[in-house]
């Protein structure tokens, strides 16, 4: 008989169900299947009411992210074959609202992403024949790394803060910000500064610095909601030693 | 079953799960956070003490030598060591966080963040050197 793993599997039907159960799966074991195969088996040769979000099959989408044995993971990225002999236990991700089954509610993290106004804001906006707005090989390079997001909401379901503090911006959101407050041609660094300076933005942040550990594609989020917040500490300083000064 | 009636077709329930109170228990990252969250109390007791002691240098020798003498008491010895403990806990963990919240840059170049590190415990160690010598000089 082919080797098989178990996948215990988060069930939530809203209509059927009060509160989400677990239900568990035989699926074929193969080296060269992720998660994310194991579930599209399940609802190709199992059981087709199952409900996921998933699109590319390849760690660019983001929309497959899932806790994988309790982890925020890319199911895409997730191999069977590093969670033998199994069970493994897929559960959607932590601290948003389940939809269905697997599948959660990302309406606050949207509200939160544009809240922080991430596009490139300018005082004044050059006309089409002026040309394009130039940038460095350098200066590319200072926010390059911040702009690798894919809004797949794995920091988000790794941060405690998330969870404790639901106004709590959040992780993805805040690189984002500084990933626009660092581009050159952007002049909106004060606004963002402004809206992210309280609580519920950077100085929620307490540096658990799991965010930066879950993300698949290396943007470093705990990195620069400290960048941040050293920007943010030294304008308030600034601002205390010359009040006087220009704003 | 009295919830399952707002659920209609085009009016989803979701389902909300409440954070276990053990939570920060799941992970070591988080047990490290609260426990940083914490004894932050320590901190504030060690730059008190530490506030304190200047207060008695400032009043003379005599009030130093009756600070000191407080001080060896077995209660002071152990909340001092304590806190201790824990400043050099957060000392550690700021250290660590230098090249994360700084970007330095040499000559267009990204420096290492084990340097930034690093440095931050040279000059450590250098101070610390100097207090010694001051120290043990007379």
């Amino acid at each position: 008989m082919p080797p098989t793993i178990a996948l215990d599997v988060i069930r939530y039907r809203p209509e059927r169900n009060e509160e989400p159960s677990f239900q568990t799966y035989e699926v074929p074991f193969r080296d060269d299947w992720v998660v994310l195969d194991a579930l599209n088996y399940i609802k190709d040769w199992l059981d087709g009411s199952l409900s996921f979000r998933w699109s590319c099959r390849m760690g660019v989408c983001g929309s497959c992210g899932m806790m994988v044995n309790g982890q925020p993971k890319l199911t895409c990225a997730a191999y069977l074959s590093d969670h033998q002999p199994g069970p493994i236990r897929v559960e959607p991700l932590n601290y948003f609202p389940i939809v269905r089954d697997l599948v959660v509610d990302i309406t606050e993290f949207l509200r939160k992403l544009t809240k922080v106004k991430p596009w490139i804001i300018r005082d004044q906006v050059w006309p089409v024949e002026e040309g394009e707005y130039r940038q460095t090989p350098a200066q590319l390079d200072t926010y390059r790394q911040f702009s690798q997001c894919i809004n797949c909401m794995l920091c988000y379901a790794a941060c405690p803060i998330v969870g404790l503090e639901p106004e709590f911006v959040g992780p993805a959101a805040i690189a984002l910000a500084q990933r626009y407050n660092l581009d050159s041609r952007d002049e909106a660094a004060k606004q963002r500064l402004k809206i992210l300076s309280d609580h519920a933005g950077i100085w929620g942040c307490t540096f658990v610095g799991e965010c930066t550990q879950v993300c698949p594609k290396h943007v470093d989020p705990a990195g620069a909601i400290q960048q941040f917040k050293l920007t943010g500490a030294l304008d308030a300083l600034k601002s205390l030693l010359l009040p006087w000064g220009t704003r | 079953m009295s919830d399952l009636s707002h659920h209609t077709r085009y009016h989803p329930r979701w389902y909300r799960r409440r954070m276990s109170v053990w939570w920060w228990l799941k992970n070591r990252a988080y047990s490290k956070f609260v426990l940083r969250e914490l004894t932050s109390v320590f901190v504030a007791l060690f730059a008190i003490l530490f506030l304190w002691q200047l207060r008695a240098l400032a009043h003379g020798p005599d009030a130093y030598a009756q600070f000191t003498a407080r001080l060896k008491a077995p209660l002071f010895l152990t909340i001092d060591t304590v806190a201790f403990l824990f400043v050099l806990f957060h000392t550690i963990t700021w250290f660590n966080l230098t090249p994360t919240a700084m970007v330095v840059r040499v000559r267009g170049k990204r420096v290492p963040d084990k340097i930034v590190a690093g440095s931050n415990y040279i000059v450590w160690v250098l101070l610390s050197g100097i207090v010694a010598w001051i120290l043990t000089r007379g």
